[in-house]
C-alpha cells in the first residue's frame, strides 16, 4: 500500500519563545528539508490540525511561529520544552530565490504575516551578496504587537527596514498602516526586483493595489495566501478557488496568477 | 463474454459473488418518511429497485459518510483497521462516471493518492446497470456522462431475462452456468431534459462573478449541504478528533463529508469568509461543478447530471436550472 499521506509523525519541541501575548515561537526538533515559504500541518491528538509555516529553519530543527486563534492554535499554547508534537510536510509552493537572487528585492509584512518570510529574511541577512539590496517593511499594530525583536534588529542592520505601528509612532517605528510607507521602496532606481507580500487578506489587497498605483509589474509580485485547510494534500477541497488548490500550487503564487484567483 | 440468465439464475450468480464480496445497490428502503430507493446492501435481484433513481448517491462504498482516519494512544497515531471484503458496486452510468471523478481527486490531484479511498476503491467493482432511458430530473447526456467504459461486468436488468457482459475476466467464472449471448450495453441517447452549458474563458469570470443570477438562486439557501451530500462528485471533507480517554488520551481522527455551501466551509481565523454568503458559494459550486474541475483535469465535467441535488434540495433550489441560466447569460452577452 503506498504511503499514508494525512498520517502525522511525532517531534519534539525543543523551546518556546513568547514574542507576544497571543503568538508563540515554537522550536521542533527536525531535520526535514524545507524551502523558504513552506508549511507543516501542526497537530494535537484529540484538538486537530492546522496549517502552519515554517518561520524559521536551522541545524536539526525548524521553527513555527504561532497566533493563537482558535482549537489547535490554543493547544498548541499549552505545550512546552520537551512535549511532542504531531507534523506532517512540509506542504506547498516557496518563495523564490533563485528569482530574487542578485536584483533588489521588497518584503513587505502585516503581522504574523512576517513569520513565512522570516527565514527569507535570515537567509539573506546570511548571505548579503546575494541580493543588490533588500528593502523590508514590516507592519505592526502597536508595540505589544511587534514579533522578532531579536531578528528585527538584525534586520535593521542588513537591510532598509521600515517597521511601522497602526497608531502612533514611537522610538525605531514609524506610524501607520504599511501601505503609507511603500512609496519610499526607490523602485524608479531598480534595475530589476522583486516584491513579496504576506498579511492578513484586506492588507494584501492594499498593498497590491499601492503597487499597482506605483506601477510596480503584477510579474514581480508574489504573495501567500491563506485559506481554510483540513488536508494540506489537494483532498479536502477547502482551500480551492476555482479550479486552484491554494495547498498545491500556493501558498505562494505570482500575482499573474493571483490577481485572478477570485473566491 | 456476454451472457443470459433468468432472474433466479442472477439470484444464483449473487448468491456465489456475496461469498466473497459484499453487495451494494439500489434498494427500497423506509428509512425516512415516505418509501425510497436508496444504496444498501443486497443479496439477491429482487432487492435492486429500479423504478427511480436512488435518492443518495453510491458514493459512501468508497468515501464513507464518516470514517475513522487514525486511532491514537499514548502518543501514537495509527491507521484504523481496514474492512477485509470487496465490494460490489451496481450502479448507471452517471454513477460509475461520478466515481471517476473521485478517482481524479483522490487519487491523482496533487500527485499523490489518499490511503483511506484507495483502500476501498482497490476492492471496489463495478457492475454497470445499463440505463437507456434515465429519470426525470436527470441530464447526464448533457454533461457527457451517459456512456460508462469503465466496469467489471455490466448488465441490463429490469426486462425480462438478464444480460450480462462480462469485462473482467475474474468474474467469468460466476456466470459459467449461464447461456452465452452477444450483449453490449446501450448508452442513452438523450433525456427527458436537457441543460445547456456554459463556454468561457477566465477573462470573462470578473463578469460572470458579478451576474445577479447567483443571488437570485441562492436566495432561499438555507446552507444545509444537502445539495453536497447526494452529489457523487462532491469530494471534500473535514477532519475531526474525537476522545475516549482524557487521561490515556485515546481517542480517534474521523473525517466527515463536508460541502462547499455550508456557510463555513470557507471560513479562515479570525472570522474572515472568502465567500462571503450564499450566492457567493452557489457560484463556486456550479463553476466548480461544471468549469474548473474540468479546467484542471480535462477529463468531463465534475457534474454527471444525476439531478440529486435538485430533487434533495428544501428549498427547491435548482443547480441544473441555473447551470442553463448561465450559459443563457452569457449566449446574451457575446
Ligand atoms: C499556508 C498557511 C500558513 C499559515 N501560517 C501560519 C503561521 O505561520 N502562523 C499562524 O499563526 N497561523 C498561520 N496560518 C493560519 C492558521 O492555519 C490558522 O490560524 C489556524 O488554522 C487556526 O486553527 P485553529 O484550530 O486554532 O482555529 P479554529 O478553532 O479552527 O478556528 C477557526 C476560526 O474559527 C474561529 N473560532 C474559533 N473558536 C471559536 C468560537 N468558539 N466561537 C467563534 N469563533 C471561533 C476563529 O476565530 C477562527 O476564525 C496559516 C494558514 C495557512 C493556510
Ligand atoms: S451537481 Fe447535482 S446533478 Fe451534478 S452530479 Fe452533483 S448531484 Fe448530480
Ligand atoms: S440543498 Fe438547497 S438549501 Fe441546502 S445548501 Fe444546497 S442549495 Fe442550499
Ligand atoms: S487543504 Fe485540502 S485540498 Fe487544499
Amino acid at each position: 500500500m503506498n504511503h499514508n499521506i494525512m498520517l502525522p509523525a511525532p517531534y519534539r519541541i525543543l523551546g518556546v519563545t513568547k514574542e507576544t501575548k497571543a503568538e508563540y515561537t515554537f522550536r521542533v526538533a527536525c531535520d526535514v528539508e524545507t524551502r523558504h515559504g513552506q508549511f507543516f500541518q501542526l497537530s494535537i491528538p484529540k484538538v486537530g490540525e492546522a496549517p502552519i509555516s515554517v518561520s524559521a529553519r536551522g541545524e536539526g530543527y525548524l521553527e513555527f511561529t504561532i497566533r493563537k486563534v482558535g482549537r489547535l492554535t490554543d493547544g498548541v499554547f499549552g505545550l512546552a520544552a520537551g512535549d511532542t508534537l504531531f507534523m506532517r510536510g512540509p506542504y506547498g509552493t516557496s518563495w523564490p530565490l533563485d528569482e530574487f537572487r542578485h536584483k533588489d528585492l521588497a518584503l513587505i509584512a502585516g503581522g504574523t504575516g512576517l513569520a513565512p518570510l522570516r527565514s527569507t529574511l535570515r537567509h539573506f541577512a546570511d548571505h548579503p551578496g546575494e541580493v543588490r539590496s533588500l528593502h523590508l517593511i514590516a507592519g505592526f499594530k502597536d508595540l505589544d504587537s511587534v514579533l522578532f525583536a531579536e531578528d528585527l534588529a538584525r534586520f535593521r542592520e542588513a537591510f532598509h527596514t521600515i517597521a511601522t505601528l497602526d497608531g502612533a509612532a514611537a522610538p525605531g517605528f514609524e506610524a501607520g498602516m504599511v501601505t503609507a510607507h511603500i512609496h519610499k521602496i526607490p523602485f524608479a532606481s531598480f534595475e530589476d526586483y522583486n516584491v513579496a507580500v504576506v498579511g492578513p487578506p484586506v492588507m494584501m489587497r492594499f498593498v497590491a493595489q499601492e503597487l499597482e498605483d506605483l506601477g510596480v509589474p503584477d510579474e514581480k509580485i508574489w504573495v501567500s495566501f491563506e485559506r481554510k485547510m483540513s488536508c494540506a494534500v489537494g483532498k479536502c477541497g477547502h482551500c480551492k478557488i476555482d479550479e486552484t488548490y491554494v495547498c498545491l500550487e500556493g501558498p505562494v503564487f505570482n500575482y499573474t496568477k493571483a490577481r485572478g484567483l477570485l473566491d | 463474454m456476454g451472457y443470459r440468465m433468468s432472474l433466479p439464475g442472477l439470484d444464483r450468480v449473487m448468491a456465489a459473488l456475496g461469498e466473497t464480496y459484499d453487495i451494494y445497490a439500489p434498494t427500497a428502503s423506509d428509512r425516512g418518511e415516505a418509501p425510497q430507493i436508496r444504496y444498501g446492501r443486497v443479496e439477491s435481484a429482487r432487492q435492486i429497485e429500479l423504478g427511480g433513481q436512488s435518492a443518495d448517491s453510491p458514493k459512501s462504498v468508497v468515501f464513507p459518510p464518516l470514517q475513522t482516519m487514525f486511532r491514537f494512544e499514548g502518543g501514537r497515531f495509527e491507521e484504523s483497521a481496514a474492512d477485509g471484503r470487496g465490494r460490489i458496486l451496481f450502479a448507471r452510468p452517471c454513477d460509475v462516471n461520478g466515481i471517476l471523478r473521485l478517482d481524479r481527486i483522490f487519487l491523482e490531484n496533487g500527485g499523490r493518492r489518499e490511503y483511506f479511498y484507495d483502500r476501498l476503491r482497490q476492492k471496489l467493482k463495478i457492475f454497470l446497470i445499463e440505463c437507456l432511458e434515465g429519470f426525470e430530473g436527470c441530464f447526464c447526456a448533457s454533461v457527457g456522462a451517459n456512456q460508462a467504459d469503465c466496469y467489471d461486468v455490466a448488465l441490463r436488468l429490469g426486462g425480462g431475462d438478464v444480460l450480462a457482459a462480462v469485462k473482467n475476466p475474474d468474474f467469468e467464472p460466476f456466470f459459467r452456468a449461464c447461456e452465452p449471448c452477444d450483449f453490449t450495453p446501450g448508452s442513452l441517447r438523450g433525456n427527458a431534459k436537457t441543460v445547456r452549458l456554459p463556454a468561457f474563458d477566465d477573462g470573462d469570470l470578473p463578469g460572470i462573478h458579478a451576474l445577479p443570477l447567483w443571488g437570485e438562486a441562492a436566495e432561499n439557501c438555507v446552507g444545509c449541504g444537502s445539495c453536497n451530500a447526494v452529489c457523487i462528485s462532491c469530494s471534500c471533507f473535514d477532519t475531526t478528533d474525537v476522545l475516549y480517554d482524557e487521561k490515556g488520551l485515546s481517542g480517534e481522527r474521523r473525517r466527515a463529508w463536508a460541502g462547499c455551501m455550508q456557510e463555513d466551509f470557507a471560513l479562515v481565523a479570525g472570522g474572515g469568509n472568502v465567500r462571503k454568503d450564499a450566492a457567493d458559494r452557489m457560484r463556486f459550486k456550479v463553476l466548480h461543478k461544471v468549469h474548473g474541475f474540468h479546467r484542471r483535469f480535462g477529463a468531463g465535467h465534475m457534474c454527471v447530471g444525476c439531478g440529486r441535488c435538485d430533487a434533495r434540495c428544501p428549498e427547491d433550489i435548482s443547480f441544473s436550472g441555473t447551470v442553463d441560466k448561465l450559459a443563457e447569460a452569457l449566449k446574451n452577452e457575446s
